[in-house]
């Protein structure tokens, strides 16, 4: 019992995280029709410039509760990269997919070789301040309090990010312009704006969740290629565009890794993949993704 | 052919074969792996550029006739480079089969996510199965026969610039020959208007999964040559063979040359090795500047080199109309 409850939070910890990623590859697709590979270049800036912020507080005599906030605002600020960016994806906009991927795939390369500039090749952890919280005792296991923070602030931003997107003006605007970019420029709506405005979200939810990862994992260059296989694992699971997939698409592939990886190691990317590639052959749209035409 | 275009091949076959009089040891073992990359490249763009899908998972292919060479030298002591061939195209029929038949049936991003999906998973196999594949540390390549001749005795740069160079450019030529036979032939016109308009393919008769399958398979067996040949000089297969950045090399090296052009993906090979070396050369952070080569090809110069020399070449007889 104890071992399921450990492998299912670390699941659902992991699942947070690739929410944050997958959501913000999602919102971008929705409205740019672009698949990112560069978000792992995203999580990665995240990642490291939380690193460096966090010790640049604990210099100004930082709390150590202050630790998840000042990664979330290291995530916000690093979240300025996306309007730059996007500046340059907006040159495609018209062109073949082949080519958008191309360009996510050089603007990745050039943020591989900015960390590799700022912060060198070799990895950097923040050792253990998120033990600083403690521990939080539960039916006959502890579990570390900070993933449990993680995972709360994970809801508690795709709650704000759904009430953003059903509730508010902005988000009614951001989902027609997904529906149909030319009615709503016709309608009056500033488009360019609304492309900066997303993109610079899709960003600031990847830099968060590059951010709040670090305390538990070290940064490394190695992490850029690698998180952009698993959330694109996320959103073909949940479905391109679909923000609920991808809430769903992260719980699968968060926790079903978990149990992988503890009970045999050697399938744990394997089923994901199989599981990937079922979901293209059987359900090409993803499980709440909009039929697509072949 | 024009008379011309054949000129300029036979000048540029003829530069390429006297290379070892005038370039250094080095600079000669660039040319193998450009050669390896020529060979892969021609049959990526069968598929990318004559039949229109982009695949992001082709260097599951690669790796594929990169592990049967290791497999094949170093277990199972089977050494003749032919036989080797015939292996790694069998074996990557078997596997471009059922992968084709699954990815074809999508097109556009689709195809490009299934073809990524798939070159990962053969990927964490590669890596995970450590009695299978050697696991992160892979499987070491020994040296070759070529022809039948056991060539053990040469010391190896000797037999990497010697042999093996030529061995590799006899390849390239045969396997040239073959692909511009293809895209010439009625196939090749069913590639094209596969490409252009599907539907209308359709509406003529064309059995366009079919043929998507057989662009597949092709360029699955041009890919595993290539890969076999590629990791010889290296003495090494590794699963960073089978990673996805190593794909978008590959369509980083077909648009660098020029994906519209039958020679393109040759030049491209040959240019991105060259640029790679000296970028590798100037500064420790080259993958910056191989970033900022392909943003400025994706908005300047989507048909690449051979893209801007006829381009040239136009302009140039507009001149002399007027």
């Amino acid at each position: 019992m104890t071992a399921f409850i450990d492998i299912i939070l670390s699941g659902v910890f992991h699942a947070a995280v690739l929410f944050l990623l997958a959501g913000g590859l999602q919102l971008v697709f929705g409205v740019q029709k672009i698949v990112n590979l560069a978000c792992g270049a995203f999580y990665a800036l995240g990642a490291y410039f939380g690193i460096t912020l966090v010790s640049l507080a604990i210099k100004f005599g930082m709390p150590a509760y202050g630790l998840i906030f000042v990664l979330i605002i290291a995530g916000l600020l690093m979240g300025l990269i996306g309007p730059i960016v996007e500046r340059l994806l907006r040159l495609v906009y018209d062109r073949e997919e082949g080519f958008q991927l191309l360009l996510t795939f050089a603007i990745m390369l050039l943020l591989e070789d900015l960390i590799r500039m700022i912060w060198g090749a070799t990895p950097m952890t923040l050792g253990n301040l998120s033990m600083a919280y403690g521990q939080l005792n539960f039916a006959s296991t502890s579990i570390p309090t900070y993933k449990l923070l993680v995972i709360g602030a994970s809801i508690i931003l795709a709650l704000g990010l759904g009430w953003i997107l059903q509730k508010t003006n902005f988000g009614r605007i951001v989902r027609a312009t997904a529906e149909n970019r030319r009615m709503s420029e016709a309608m009056g709506v500033n488009v360019v704006w609304i492309n900066v405005a997303i993109f610079t979200m899709g960003t600031i939810l990847g830099t968060i969740g590059g951010a709040l990862v670090v305390p538990t994992a070290a940064a490394s260059l190695e992490v850029i290629s690698e998180v952009v296989v698993e959330a694109f694992a996320v959103v073909v699971i949940g479905g391109l565009g679909s923000m609920r997939g991808a809430l769903v698409g992260a719980l699968i592939v968060g926790i079903l890794r978990a149990f992988a990886v503890s009970i045999y190691a050697e399938i744990d990317l394997l089923l994901i993949y199989l599981i990937v590639i079922g979901i293209l052959i059987f359900k090409p749209a993803g499980l709440f993704g909009k039929a697509v035409e072949s | 052919m024009s008379a011309r275009t054949k000129f300029t091949l036979l000048a540029c076959l003829a530069v390429l074969c006297a290379a070892p009089l005038y370039l250094s040891p080095y600079h000669m073992t660039l040319l193998l792996p450009a050669i390896a990359y020529s060979i892969i490249l021609l049959g990526f763009n069968l598929l990318f550029g004559y039949t229109g899908l982009l695949s992001f998972g082709h260097a599951l292919f690669v790796a594929i006739g990169a592990y049967t060479v290791a497999i094949l030298t170093s277990r199972l002591g089977i050494k003749n480079m032919e036989i080797i061939f015939l292996c790694a195209i069998a074996a990557s029929v078997v596997i471009a089969v059922p992968v084709g038949l699954i990815c074809v049936r999508h097109v556009r991003i689709f195809f490009g996510m299934l073809t990524l999906a798939f070159g990962m998973l053969f990927h964490s196999i590669l890596f995970k199965f450590y009695e299978l594949s050697g696991g992160d540390s892979g499987i070491p390549v020994v040296r070759p026969f070529l022809f039948g001749q056991d060539l053990s005795g040469m010391d190896k740069t000797s037999f990497l610039v010697g042999p093996f160079f030529y061995y590799s450019i006899i390849i390239l030529i045969l396997l040239g020959t073959l692909m511009w036979r293809i895209v010439n032939s009625p196939m090749g016109m069913h590639f094209r208007a596969i490409r252009d308009n599907p539907r209308k393919a359709e509406y003529l008769g064309i059995q366009v999964h079919r043929f998507r399958l057989i662009a597949f398979v092709i360029s699955a067996i041009y890919a595993a040559i290539g890969g076999a040949l590629l990791v010889v000089p290296v003495g090494l297969a590794d699963p960073e063979l089978a990673y996805w950045t190593h794909s978008g090399n590959i369509v980083f090296m077909t648009i660098l040359g020029g994906f519209n052009n039958f020679f393109g993906p040759i030049v491209g090979a040959f240019a991105f090795i060259g640029l790679k070396d000296q970028l590798v050369g100037l500064t420790q952070y080259w993958r910056f500047a191989l970033g900022v080569v392909l943003v400025l090809l994706v908005l300047l110069l989507p048909n690449g080199i051979m893209g801007l020399l006829q381009a040239r070449k136009r302009t140039v007889s507009q001149e002399k109309v007027q």
